[in-house]
């Protein structure tokens, strides 16, 4: 059997940085993801990671740009953190070889971004997230003989011992189908969100809310669930990304009206206001009826005011998928865009080390909550999130292993048990619902009710069905009796997982009654810091699921009035 | 436009799928489904529908549908392809039968249905370029000072999202399954063309030296073609060529440097490739009695039975073979012209079609556009910069603190 010192779930940038991080201290690492790393959602990153890197900046101002955007919401603590360590990262990721674009000097440069105070985000063109998990990847392979990978291996669930702490997983080997357990020292959950429980979303169809749900299961507290945070600018048909580096370059926002609509919402940041703050904007310029095209359903997303050859150069991927995914040139025509649901702020709830509640589970990246998005995430900040704290979980957990002893405990029982309910998937009878009718009533309910508005009769209608839906999920069926790339039965586990992640979040944003960030609740429009300027936790008890509160660390800013 | 584009209806197309299963012992097989969904939506929202509503059993890998993570490499009616590229109704246009055909890729193994072993080929090939920077020493406290136009030079290499399907299709592969190809060397060219790489020598003697390396790619334009990035491989390795050439003067074992060689003169002589005099220059050293170097005479020795069977059906014509082509004295002049002006420059251009787009009507063209390659990368190239007409220098590479 397998025995690591550190034991990775998830292969996206949270989880390939802790990776090389623990093996640098010597440890013996492991890193297991359901698909080849590079696919991994980090991937379709596009703008660029946010660091204090000018000479005219300064850590402070990012992280109070930082905590103004969380809406007071966002750990101050974990913020400091977060800010002060990233030009340092950076730095270390360019002297690894990431390919950040430069200025004339040969320096790195620095793109606007929403939600910020000046120029902070080094790039490498729109394909930011590419670079970073390409060059991190590159880094994997150069340290084959002490990172150990476990391409197209499935999590099944977490293993625990007597006393409740984290000492390994139960797999599944994709290509084979065959289950095995693997020990470790420390788990750290690196698998991303959970935007599959939307429709549409811009997350990959591999982004299924599997750490979360996991954890959640094993005993850890979800924090912050009810932050879901809608990007802007999404194509309206399919819900795929057009990157904030569109409005950083200087691109606008228009209503049918050819009206910059954001004059009235954020007259001095306009576009580059804060991301819940513009699908605000843009959702209720399309709820009054002044948006465009068919339905009135979509807002005028304007890049030709970018020159020509800047557009090409920098939004070079955004060019292409104008043309390929909506057949429109964005150098020269403007592009129908909306909001759409993109990233969780809330997840696993950890410390600024990455770790959880339980003891040998850490957590990194989009699946846990530390938290430095508290209310609403600013762009260029989710990849220095899981840079950072994915850094942070992967040293911290070997320097835990290296005074540890390895793990003894019956696997076999939880392996067992993984197996037989595998196979009772495979062997369910084709009296329930197919698997993917349940997802696309899922993602829709979640779309409608827990969106950008939100008020108490939708979400409490939307708990009722995820109610439903998570009975029909124990029943639901699927075609594939096979072991070789069994994605059906996968897709099963999937859909569990997604279900108890939309049910945290609705119950979240129910319980939350008032507006903060991403949460907008018609029936609460106001933020209400004497009552809410708390974080909302929600754990499994033995009756489902429980709230709980926990305060927010503030250090050196008080709450105020948030104006753009 | 966008408002139609979005308002088309949905509309049938059928899908025929190659599946394989290889629990079941049974050959491939195919397997056909008709779906429902508007023209511009693509090949894998149709996969996805015949998975979702008919057979969840379907192999697909896939992510992102917006062609950056790089799954779901396929053929679409013979062509290889992102399914989530690929849009259904020119699917449907370029079918033999208005049947759209989906395969898995070629050149790796088959795991089941669309699922191919990229580990077995594509994975391992990257593994053998040294995939990773190799920093100059000492590492600058701050960034690597490089020029700015290098990093957008290399950003093409670097989009490379490692899909497979200029590997599918590569010929040379095909005859040669042990040619490092299209995409490892695209991958190899990115650390070549960095600034910040400290064995870009050392990288090129190895690619050059490798029989299987640079000089086993044939030119066949199937990987540029193939590439949903527009990464153009078969350029990458052009690059390569060039600066292992014409910059680290590279003679390699396999002749490739001399072969090269041979075909430029040869055509600079006769205003057309004179293909009887190419193999004894390219062996015997670059004249005409190249023939006479008993390297030349082994390997026309050796390949005397191909040309005899070449002249029995025809396929030879001896007199072409023996005098070559003749050009009309002006336009030998012409070509011979060509040479003049391009081998006449001060520095090489490398024209990068990424950085510059393919279609530049409202630009004013600038020299600028055309990006030399050089920067850093040796210190050849380095002084042959600031020419007249010479892009603006790149700032110092080395990694200095500031």
């Amino acid at each position: 059997m397998p025995s690591h010192d550190v034991l990775i779930i998830g292969a996206g940038l949270a989880g390939q940085r802790a990776a090389l991080a623990a093996a640098e201290t010597g440890a013996s690492v492991a890193i297991m993801s359901k698909v080849h790393p590079v696919r991994s959602h980090s991937v379709a990153a596009a703008g660029g990671i946010n660091a204090a890197i000018s000479v005219d900046d300064d850590w402070r101002s990012h992280a109070y740009d930082t905590v103004k955007g969380s809406d007071f919401l966002g750990d101050q603590d974990a913020i400091e953190i977060m800010c002060s360590e990233a030009p340092k990262e950076v730095m270390d990721l360019e002297h690894m070889g990431v390919t950040f674009h430069r200025n004339e000097d040969g320096e790195l440069d620095l793109r606007a971004f929403g939600g910020a105070s000046m120029k902070r985000t080094a790039y490498v063109a729109d394909i930011t997230g590419q670079a970073l998990l390409h060059v991190l990847y590159e880094q994997l392979m150069k340290h084959h003989e002490t990172v150990e990978r476990y391409e197209e291996w499935f999590t099944t669930s977490l293993l625990q011992d007597e006393d409740g702490r984290c000492c390994g997983v139960v797999a599944r080997d994709v290509r084979t189908g065959r289950m095995e357990v693997l020990k470790a020292k420390n788990v750290i959950l690196a698998c991303g969100g959970a935007g599959q429980a939307y429709k549409p979303t811009t997350n990959g169809l591999i982004v299924t809310g599997d750490g979360i749900a996991m954890a959640y299961r094993a005993g850890a507290p979800l924090m912050d669930m009810e932050m879901v945070q809608y990007h802007p600018t999404c194509l309206v048909e399919t819900g795929i990304l057009i990157t904030e580096g569109a409005r950083g370059e200087g691109a606008h926002l228009l209503n049918a009206e050819g009206e910059r609509f954001m004059e009235k919402s954020a007259p001095n940041k306009m576009e580059l206001a804060s991301r819940d703050v513009v699908s605000r904007a843009e959702q209720i310029e399309i709820n009054e009826g002044r948006g465009v095209g068919p339905g009135g359903s979509g807002i005028f997303l304007d890049v030709t005011v970018v020159p020509r050859k800047r557009t090409l150069e920098a939004l070079r991927e955004i060019v292409n998928i104008g043309k390929d995914f909506a057949g429109v040139d964005i150098t020269r025509e403007p592009i129908m865009i909306r909001p759409g649901q993109h990233y969780i702020m809330g997840g696993v709830k950890t410390d600024v080390d990455g770790a959880t509640s339980v003891e040998g589970l850490y957590a990194a990246g989009e699946v846990a909550c530390v938290s430095v998005h508290g209310g609403n995430r600013l762009g260029a900040n989710s990849l220095l999130d899981t840079l950072i704290f994915g850094r942070r979980a992967g040293e911290h957990a070997a320097a835990r292993a290296a005074h540890m002893s390895s793990p003894s405990f019956d696997a076999g029982t939880q392996l067992r048990r993984d197996e037989s309910e595998l196979e009772a998937i495979i062997a369910r009878s084709r009296d329930g619902r197919r698997v993917s009718e349940i997802k696309n009533e899922l993602g829709e309910t979640m779309n409608k009710h827990a969106a950008v508005f939100r008020d108490e009769a939708g979400l409490q209608g939307a708990l009722e069905t995820i109610g439903r839906l998570k009975e029909e999920t124990a029943k639901a069926w699927i075609d594939d009796r096979g072991t070789v790339f069994n994605q059906d039965v996968l897709g099963a586990l999937e859909l569990g997982y997604m279900v108890d992640c939309a049910e945290a979040t609705v119950l979240a944003a129910i319980e939350r009654k008032e507006s903060r960030g991403a949460q907008y609740r018609t029936d609460f429009p106001e933020r209400n810091d004497e009552e809410w300027l708390k974080h909302i936790d929600i754990s499994r008890g033995k009756d489902g699921p429980e709230i709980s509160y926990s305060p927010v660390t503030i250090t050196q800013w008080q709450p105020e009035e948030r104006k753009y | 436009m966008p408002a139609e584009a979005h308002d088309r209806p949905a509309e049938q197309f059928n899908l025929r799928l190659r599946r394989y299963d290889p629990e079941s012992g049974e050959a491939p097989y195919w397997d056909e489904h008709t779906i429902e969904l508007a023209p511009h939506r693509s090949v894998l929202e149709a996969i996805l529908q015949a998975k979702d509503r008919f057979d969840g059993s379907i192999g697909v890998r896939c992510s992102c549908r917006q062609a950056i993570c790089g799954s779901c490499g396929v053929r679409v009616n013979g062509e290889p392809a992102l399914a989530c590229h690929t849009h259904l109704d020119a699917a449907k246009a370029s079918a033999k039968d208005g049947v759209i055909e989906v395969e898995p890729m070629g050149n790796m193994p088959v795991l089941k249905d669309l699922i191919v072993d990229m580990d077995a080929v594509h994975w391992k090939k990257i593994q053998r370029v040294t995939p990773w920077l190799i920093a100059k020493q000492p590492v600058p406290e701050r960034e690597y000072l490089v020029g700015k136009e290098n990093m957008v030079d290399i950003t093409q290499s670097m989009a490379c999202i490692q899909c497979g399907a200029c590997v599918s299709d590569c010929l040379a592969m095909e005859v040669d399954p042990g040619f490092i190809g299209p995409a490892a060397l695209a991958k190899a060219y990115r650390f070549v063309g960095d600034p910040r790489d400290d064995q870009q020598d050392i990288r090129l003697k190895d690619l050059a030296e490798d029989p299987q390396g640079i000089f086993d790619c044939t030119h066949c334009f199937k990987c540029v073609e193939a590439c949903p990035k527009d990464v153009n491989p078969m350029g990458q390795i052009m690059r390569l060529r060039r600066i292992a050439i014409d910059d680290q003067k590279i003679v390699d074992k396999n002749n490739g440097e001399r072969h090269e060689a041979a075909f430029t003169t040869l055509v600079k002589d006769y205003g057309l490739l004179h293909e009887a005099e190419l193999l004894p220059r390219s062996y015997g050293g670059n004249s005409w009695f190249g023939k006479f170097h008993p390297a030349a005479g082994k390997e026309l020795l050796s390949s005397l039975p191909v040309v005899l069977k070449g002249l029995l059906r025809g396929k030879v014509n001896p007199k072409l073979a023996l005098f070559g082509h003749k050009l009309p004295a002006a336009d030998l002049k012409q070509v011979q012209r060509i040479y003049d002006t391009v081998e006449g420059r001060e520095q090489r251009y490398e024209l990068n079609l990424y950085i510059t787009g393919y279609d530049e009507v409202e630009e004013t063209p600038v020299p600028g556009g055309a990006t030399s390659t050089n920067g850093g990368v040796s210190p050849a190239a380095t002084t042959a910069s600031g020419g007249g007409e010479s892009p603006p220098a790149a700032p110092e590479t080395e990694g200095s603190a500031s």
